[in-house]
């Protein structure tokens, strides 16, 4: 009994339509067909209302956390964002990044705990803009809105997280991201210590979540130890961690709630393959790393390709295969309008350990 | 004794959020991620700062240690005191550009480095980044598919947006110029342009103590962005 309540307080009311939506730095520049994903499936799987507006901007969130940002200054940024949604006559606010959703949340949180610090906003905001804002209804992160509707999806599922020729549930890691719900554990679903927003999904379609011991590590962001090229080793040295500590299990694929966890997770992997050799997943191949945009793509039926998974560096066909999606491979690298492009050169993270771009083992 | 450490509780609710009072149980040295790979402990800074020692204080805003941080806010839910070192770290971090501490370490004067790159493509294109920042000669890392998309990124992200580098709803859409100008006025107002100029302003000046003739140019920013002593492990 004890135990049902304090999991109550992670349940999340998550708003059933009219989305203002606000786009994330990293997912639209290296998941673009992601965050296009997620509007033609509200709006064209389960008709649902979502406004992209034009005007926002960032949040700022990754100045922010690289400590060139002032608290007051996001502040009012995130002001002049929840005056838009106003403007638009929105109440829904639900945002593509998991920073992004960190800075929402805790803003709203020391306006409500300081409100010194929101009247100063209110001033800021005017004196910049003339605008005024009231406070969104809710705020969502987008995978919340994809996890309240997995069921719905469920029903429309073309393809299930199954491997096709045998039966059996895929294996399937899911990671989170440290700001979904480690700042503000109430605002997750699940909170921090049990978060189940992808792994609700996973499992609704069919999938199986591997539990592993640093299934809640970070994958190694860090901003400023990203950000400015002398600190990337705490990057890699923490993303090498986690690789090293799941693949035991054998994960089918990866999936990922924060745009920076997925674009990591499939990078470091080509750069430790392309400095040790070595490779985490089947047949010498990397494990292939979803955003759950894809993954919830992938389910309806969605073309890989018009989801962007060529955008990935660890090839995704692997997966496709064991689901038994139907692809063209000549499709993959193609430009606008079937042009062609040329194509990425090999990499030993897909099983091609020769004509790599450097090889520093020579 | 006790200015430092009042400066950083009356100008920062970070810190009166996150520092109430530290028992030194060290889980959030337990959990933390650059304590694993670098030097860094922040239960020893938390425990500096609530000693109030000015000179320990001080002697931590210069310091590499505190720049070591990936914020990453893995220690928050772990406290059992209910204390946020990550936002002490913020605190520390904001005070020590304030005082101009931060160019006197390695890691504090990529401060300089951070605003060029995120910071001033802020104010240019209302986003953190846009993919031609993400140059492959300074991201090896990114890969040969990461090359690929930034040799033809109108062909390829023209498949997922329709207005690329152009006004209108999409990703990696051009910022009309009003709203542009209000994120301008914004960082004006708020103390945004005032932090960036402040970077710069120490920046300059320790580039010229450090040799550079022109202060800090490209190459000084290029040699902050880019130098790792390996002095800190």
């Amino acid at each position: 009994m004890m135990k049902r309540r304090s999991w109550q307080e992670y349940q999340k009311e998550i708003a059933d339509d009219n989305y203002y939506y606000a786009r994330s730095c990293i997912r639209q520049n290296f998941f673009p067909g992601s965050e296009k994903a997620f509007i033609d499936i509200l709006h064209n799987d389960l008709g649902k209302d979502l406004l992209d507006d034009p005007k926002h901007s960032s949040c700022t969130g990754i100045g922010y956390h690289s400590d060139i940002v002032p608290l007051e200054t996001i502040m009012t940024v995130v002001a002049r964002q929840f005056s838009l949604m106003n403007d638009a006559g929105y109440k829904n606010f639900v945002t593509s990044c998991i920073t992004s959703f960190g800075i929402y949340n805790e803003i709203l949180a020391t306006w409500e705990e300081f409100p010194e610090t929101e009247e100063r906003t209110r001033e800021y905001l005017y004196k910049a803009t003339g605008r005024e804002f009231r406070k969104p209804q809710s705020l969502a992160h987008t995978s919340d809105v994809v996890f309240h509707f997995r069921e719905e999806i469920a029903r429309r599922a073309r393809h299930l997280l199954v491997n096709a020729t045998t039966g059996e549930p895929l294996k399937v890691v899911e990671h989170i991201g440290c700001h979904y719900a480690k700042i503000f554990p109430k605002s997750g679903i699940g909170g921090s210590e049990f978060p189940y927003v992808l792994a609700g999904m996973i499992e609704s379609w069919g999938g199986e979540v591997v539990d592993y011991p640093e299934r809640r590590h970070c994958c190694g962001f860090g901003f400023r130890n990203y950000l400015v090229q002398a600190n990337r080793g705490y990057s890699i040295a923490n993303s090498h961690k986690k690789l090293e500590s799941m693949a035991p299990y054998k994960p089918d694929f990866i999936v990922a709630n924060c745009p920076g966890c997925a674009m990591f997770l499939d990078k470091w992997q080509y750069t430790i393959a392309e400095m040790e050799g070595t490779t985490y997943g089947e047949n010498g191949h990397g494990i292939p790393v979803l955003t759950y945009e894809e993954m919830a793509g992938l389910v309806l039926g969605y073309d890989p390709w018009t989801l962007g998974m060529q955008m990935h560096q660890v090839d995704v066909e692997p997966l496709l295969d064991k689901m038994g999606i139907e692809y063209d491979p000549a499709a993959k690298y193609l430009g606008r309008n079937g042009k062609y492009i040329g194509k990425p050169a090999s990499a030993v993270v897909n099983c091609c350990p020769t004509d790599t771009i450097y090889d520093i083992r020579e | 004794m006790g200015k430092y450490f009042d400066m950083l509780m009356e100008e920062d609710v970070r810190m009166r959020e996150g520092l109430h009072s530290c028992m030194n149980c060290g889980v959030c040295t337990a959990v933390c991620p650059a304590a694993e790979f670098y030097r860094y402990d922040p239960r020893q800074i938390v425990n500096t700062v609530q000693t109030r020692d000015d000179d320990a204080i001080e002697a931590l805003l210069k310091s590499d240690t505190i720049w070591y941080c990936g914020e990453c806010m893995s220690c928050r839910p772990r406290c059992p005191r209910g204390n946020t070192p990550g936002y002490v770290i913020q605190s520390l971090r904001r005070l020590s550009q304030r005082l101009g501490f931060f160019v006197e370490s390695e890691k504090g004067r990529q401060q300089l480095a951070l605003k060029r790159t995120i910071g001033e493509n802020i104010l240019r294109t209302g986003y953190c980044l846009v993919p031609k920042l993400v140059k492959p000669e300074l991201h090896p890392e990114q890969g040969t598919v990461w090359q690929w998309i930034y040799d033809h990124d109108e062909e390829i992200y023209g498949q997922f947006s329709p207005v690329y580098g152009k006004e209108g709803a999409g990703a990696l859409r051009r910022l009309d110029e009003e709203s542009l100008a209000e994120i301008n006025r914004i960082f004006e107002v708020s103390g945004g342009r005032e932090m960036f100029d402040t970077i710069e302003r120490y920046s300059d000046r320790k580039a010229r103590e450090m040799g550079y003739e022109k202060g800090a140019d490209q190459q000084y920013m290029m040699d902050v962005y880019q130098t790792n002593s390996n002095e800190h492990y």
